[in-house]
């Protein structure tokens, strides 16, 4: 309501300024006008400036509406069965830092399980009630892990809110071309226009949508721009092509190799370089071969190292970067980056006709082995290629798995992710028979939720030994958190027998054993809890 | 009783919660895996044992039959009432997923329901006109007449005082009002407590806090020393005043008022429930919307820091009770009286005006209570829009808009009702005032439950 349609009188607004001038002065200093000046003056403002203001608040008018703003697009998915709304609500409002903190008690921590809720309720292709899509955008934004489904969930309705809201931003800039504002396969016109004309978060969205869609086309689109884009814009649609890389991309990619932007032939290189095919793979194969050769002369064949002694332009261009970071030798920094780029299958040629096994089995001469091995993980990684990772895994049960070998935990589980999930599932089953608890976090990240039913085992037996050797729960508190979320929830039934507080043995820490129960009845309180959460978002069940 | 078969919402029930702790402690509670022997019977009992972390599970019972609103009882020794157990198996029972069987009461849940009963059996024979008068005016109509007149002569003293004030504020100018800060209101005020003119006391402490409200103040505190000036005139000359007057001004100066208007019975619609706290209180305001009588009142409930207020009544529930007016021309304030059965989930919703009848409504409300700062009104087809810092609701067929109040646009609500909207028309209801409108509950444009949004 403005004021200054408000007044019925048009002569008013004249009328109260000068009222609240003398009131601002005070009537010492201005008398009001019809007022005699005096002991009196105030009062007689007061009157007249409640007179007016009742007037003004009477006469109050509503204002004109402002541009009102495009309707959000049509959401075509059902909504939610009445449970799972209510499911939804409690979920969202379990938000972190609202709690005192300390101990966890049974009761199943809501919040840790949304990411499950939302991927099941995207695997059923539910709309989000619209209500909810404040606290779920707020969810989101304080956790960059929950944002893919979270946003994907919340629909095109989520992002017609965010451009209202600068706190949504995070969900236009992330939104992998999910929304429906990006044209489809039969607008060819509406794709091109908004590539010349679309904001830069549009374009990317527009173009990692295409690349899903038609790897080709989505190349030959950012080829037409290509030579007049910026260069951090350069780099961000070329690294959007890495979705669908095929050895089509070569020719684009060879050309990308001579940028003006270092970002990007680096870029380029490495992308290229997950092609196997490609002919950057083969410059780097011969680069390396010259590198790496077996030594026949000694007791045992042994791989022997010359690390690159120059970085010339050709190496450069094809992005190793000549440059080694602070506190590494540079020969040794280009060797990796060169191995690391070479096709992991020109080797067995290059070797002596041996298996990755066989290979990664020699010993190394001069120390050279970590870092022959860590460039051999990070091309595996990079070439998903399942033979070298297994190869370079080793077995689960080795003594070295367990230690701080040649490749780190970190290495281990990236090597795992390049597997099939039950054989993942299953290396990491015998991982934990052999070495416990203690260093199969990072490796139980990687395997696929639900667990499969060998390494749901493990590592309930597992907890089970540890509560019996008389340690703190807290102690696995990461792993126990982690089974509440990706145990079976069928999985349930067998737990049963642990929620009994034991007997303490001797040597057990005071009161672990009350703890145990406490947190083996929160593991089975979660995976009910997830259960029903499934079976509320089933469309029989509801 | 006519609860069987209607279960709750998790909302509803969360709305019962004292605190945002207990609303998420019993939200953690709500699930199948700490409880066990629960089950609910057809008079509308739900009970069950909660393992907490003693050895002895928690024995908890809700009675939630009671037409005056759900009774709890549970054996933890927390003293939030109701407690996280409490609210915990109210929302397995909200869930229906067959965690609360039908069944009949153990023992130690049937005792305590039974007592109850009776009690509550009890209690109603008594508050029936045919029991006695209560003897609480024993000591007569005079000695009751004599206090009333003291307490209007310190009024009258608090008045006088505060009109001296004001004549100063005025006669040195708002702009030296800055300076001499907040202490100086406070301590006015302090003296209209001693004044018993609880009214006065808090219309001075606002004055106080409008220097610190950004730009524009001076036009804001003129207005309120002028309200305040108006409502001082309006006591000191009462006896002139038509008696509906007199009595909205007795009521704004602070002095006690009982609801003694004819009760009207009504399907009372729960349109909005939202809490304000200062230190030492907690108010709670109820906005019901009757659907015979198609009248709005508030209901209003206190509770000491940290306690809810007594009054708990979840959005989108009608509730078959009685309501008695508070005296006053142009009052919405009501009083609960007997309820007849326990709110249950309706579909029925308020019917909705434009916003240029809400400003009209808004300024005819104003002749009968001058001091009004909005009015209770349910839009209709309205669009929530953006309008440069803040939002308005416009109408969908029209030209006009109503502006979001300042207060409005920072809470979660507001956000809330534009995602409800999506760009199409919504119905809202809320407060419209002088400062623009306060939306507490929207209805989507289809079918659908209210949403709350204070």
């Amino acid at each position: 309501m403005s004021r200054t349609t408000a007044a019925v009188d048009p002569s008013l607004p004249d009328a109260w300024e000068d009222l609240v001038t003398t009131a601002l002065l005070g009537t010492d200093r201005r008398t009001p006008a019809g007022c005699v000046p005096g002991p009196e003056a105030p009062v007689a403002l007061l009157d007249a400036v409640a007179v007016a203001t009742v007037r003004r608040r009477a006469g109050l008018r509503p204002a004109r509406a402002a541009e009102r703003p495009r309707p959000a697009p049509e959401d075509p998915r059902p909504p939610l069965p009445p449970a799972a709304a209510r499911r939804l609500t409690l979920l969202l409002s379990d938000r972190p830092g609202t709690s005192g903190g300390g101990r966890r008690g049974t009761a199943p921590d809501l919040m840790e399980l949304l990411p499950q809720w939302l991927a099941a309720a995207n695997a059923r292709g539910f709309a989000a009630p619209p209500a909810a899509l404040p606290a779920l955008l707020d969810a989101a934004r304080g956790r960059t892990d929950l944002r893919p489904a979270a946003l994907r969930f919340a629909g095109p309705r989520a992002l017609w809110l965010a451009r209202l809201n600068p706190d949504w931003r995070f969900a236009l800039r992330s939104t992998p071309g999910g929304g429906t504002s990006v044209p489809g396969p039969d607008d060819p016109e509406g794709v091109e226009r908004l590539w010349q004309e679309g904001l830069f978060a549009e374009r990317v969205a527009l173009l990692t949508a295409l690349r899903s869609r038609e790897p080709a086309a989505a190349r030959d689109l950012l080829a037409t721009t290509w030579a007049t884009e910026r260069a951090e814009d350069r780099l961000m649609f070329l690294d959007s092509l890495r979705t669908g890389l095929g050895p089509d991309d070569e020719p684009f990619l060879e050309r990308a190799l001579a940028d003006r932007s270092r970002n990007v032939r680096a870029t380029a290189a490495e992308l290229l370089s997950a092609l196997p095919g490609s002919a950057l793979a083969e410059r780097m194969a011969v680069r390396a071969g010259a590198c790496v050769a077996v030594d026949h002369t000694r007791d045992v064949p042994t791989i022997v190292v010359e690390a690159p002694h120059e970085c010339d332009a050709g190496m450069e261009r094809d992005g190793v970067v000549a440059k080694a970071p602070a506190g590494r030798g540079e020969r040794s920094w280009w060797l990796g980056q060169l191995v690391e780029a070479a096709p992991l299958d020109s080797w067995p040629r290059r070797l002596g006709g041996r298996t990755p096994q066989e290979i990664v089995a020699l010993p190394v001469a001069d120390d050279w082995q970590g870092e022959l091995h860590a460039a051999w993980c990070r091309a595996a990684v990079r070439q998903r290629n399942a033979r070298w990772s297994r190869a370079l895994l080793g077995e689960p049960s080795a003594p070295e798995a367990g230690g701080p070998g040649a490749v780190s935990l970190a290495e281990r589980a990236k090597l795992l992710d390049t597997l099939g999930a039950a054989e993942r599932a299953e290396w990491v089953a015998g991982f934990i028979e052999t070495h416990g608890l203690s260093e199969a976090f990072q490796l139980l990240g990687v395997c696929a939720v639900p667990w499969a039913a060998p390494l749901g085992r493990a590592v309930v037996d597992a907890l089970n030994i540890a509560r019996d050797a008389g340690s703190y729960p807290w102690s696995f508190s990461g792993v126990m958190g982690l089974a509440e979320r990706c145990l079976d929830p069928s999985e349930a039934s067998r737990l049963d027998a642990l929620l009994a507080i034991p007997d303490e043995p001797e040597n057990a820490s005071p009161g672990a054993g009350g703890y145990w129960s406490e947190a083996f009845q929160r593991l089975v309180t979660t995976l009910r809890l997830r259960a029903a959460m499934l079976e509320e978002l089933s469309p029989a069940g509801a | 009783m006519t609860q069987q078969g209607v279960r709750w919402t998790a909302d509803q029930v969360l709305a019962l919660a004292p605190d945002t702790a207990s609303r998420k402690a019993g939200s953690k509670l709500g699930t199948a895996g700490p409880w066990s022997g629960s089950g609910s019977s057809d008079e509308g009992a739900v009970w069950g044992l909660c393992k907490g972390s003693g050895s002895r599970p928690y024995q908890t019972v809700v009675d939630i039959s009671d037409a005056s609103g759900p009774a709890y009882k549970c054996s933890c020794p927390s003293r939030k009432f109701p407690c996280k157990h409490a609210l915990g198996l109210l929302l397995l029972w909200a869930g229906g997923d067959g965690a609360v069987p039908r069944a009949e009461a153990p023992e130690w849940a049937e005792q305590w329901l039974t007592d109850r009963r009776g009690r509550a059996e009890g209690k109603r024979a008594a508050d029936s006109p045919a029991s006695p008068a209560s003897p609480s005016g024993s000591a007569g109509p005079e000695a009751a007449r004599r206090r009333a007149e003291r307490r209007a002569e310190r009024v009258t003293a608090g008045a006088a005082e505060l009109e001296q004030r004001l004549a100063d504020l005025l006669r040195g100018g708002l702009a030296a009002a800055e300076q001499s800060g907040y202490g100086l209101w406070e301590e006015t005020a302090a003296r209209m407590v001693d004044a018993q003119a609880q009214g006065l006391a808090a219309r001075v402490r606002e004055l106080g806090a409008i220097p610190g409200t950004g730009p524009g103040w001076p036009v804001r505190l003129l207005e309120e020393c002028a309200l305040l000036h108006l409502l001082d005139q309006g006591w000191l000359r009462r006896e002139r005043l038509p008696e509906d007057l007199a009595a909205t001004v007795r009521s704004r100066v602070g002095l006690p008022a009982s609801a003694d208007g004819p009760p009207v019975r009504d399907r009372w619609l729960v349109l909005a429930q939202y809490d304000t706290a200062d230190a030492r209180l907690t108010t709670r305001r109820v906005w019901l919307y009757g659907t015979d009588s198609h009248r709005t009142a508030l209901l209003l409930s206190y509770g000491a820091a940290g306690r809810a207020p007594e009054i708990a009544l979840p959005v989108g529930l009608v509730l078959d009770a009685e309501l008695s007016a508070y005296p006053g021309a142009g009052q919405v304030r009501a009083a609960l009286g007997e309820r007849f059965a326990p709110p249950v989930p309706t579909a029925a919703r308020p019917p909705g005006t434009t916003p240029a009848r809400a400003v009209a409504r808004y300024g005819e409300a104003l002749r009968d209570d001058p001091w009004l700062d909005s009015v209770p009104v349910t839009l209709d087809r309205v669009i929530p829009v953006p309008d440069g810092d803040g939002w308005q609701l416009a109408d969908a067929d029209g030209d006009t808009a109503l502006p979001v109040t300042p207060a409005a646009r920072s809470r979660p609500g507001l956000w809330r009702l534009v995602a409800l909207s999506g760009g199409a028309p919504v119905t809202v209801f809320g407060e419209c005032g002088h400062q623009g409108f306060t939306p507490l509950a929207a209805w989507p444009e289809g079918p659908g439950e209210a949403v709350p949004l204070c």
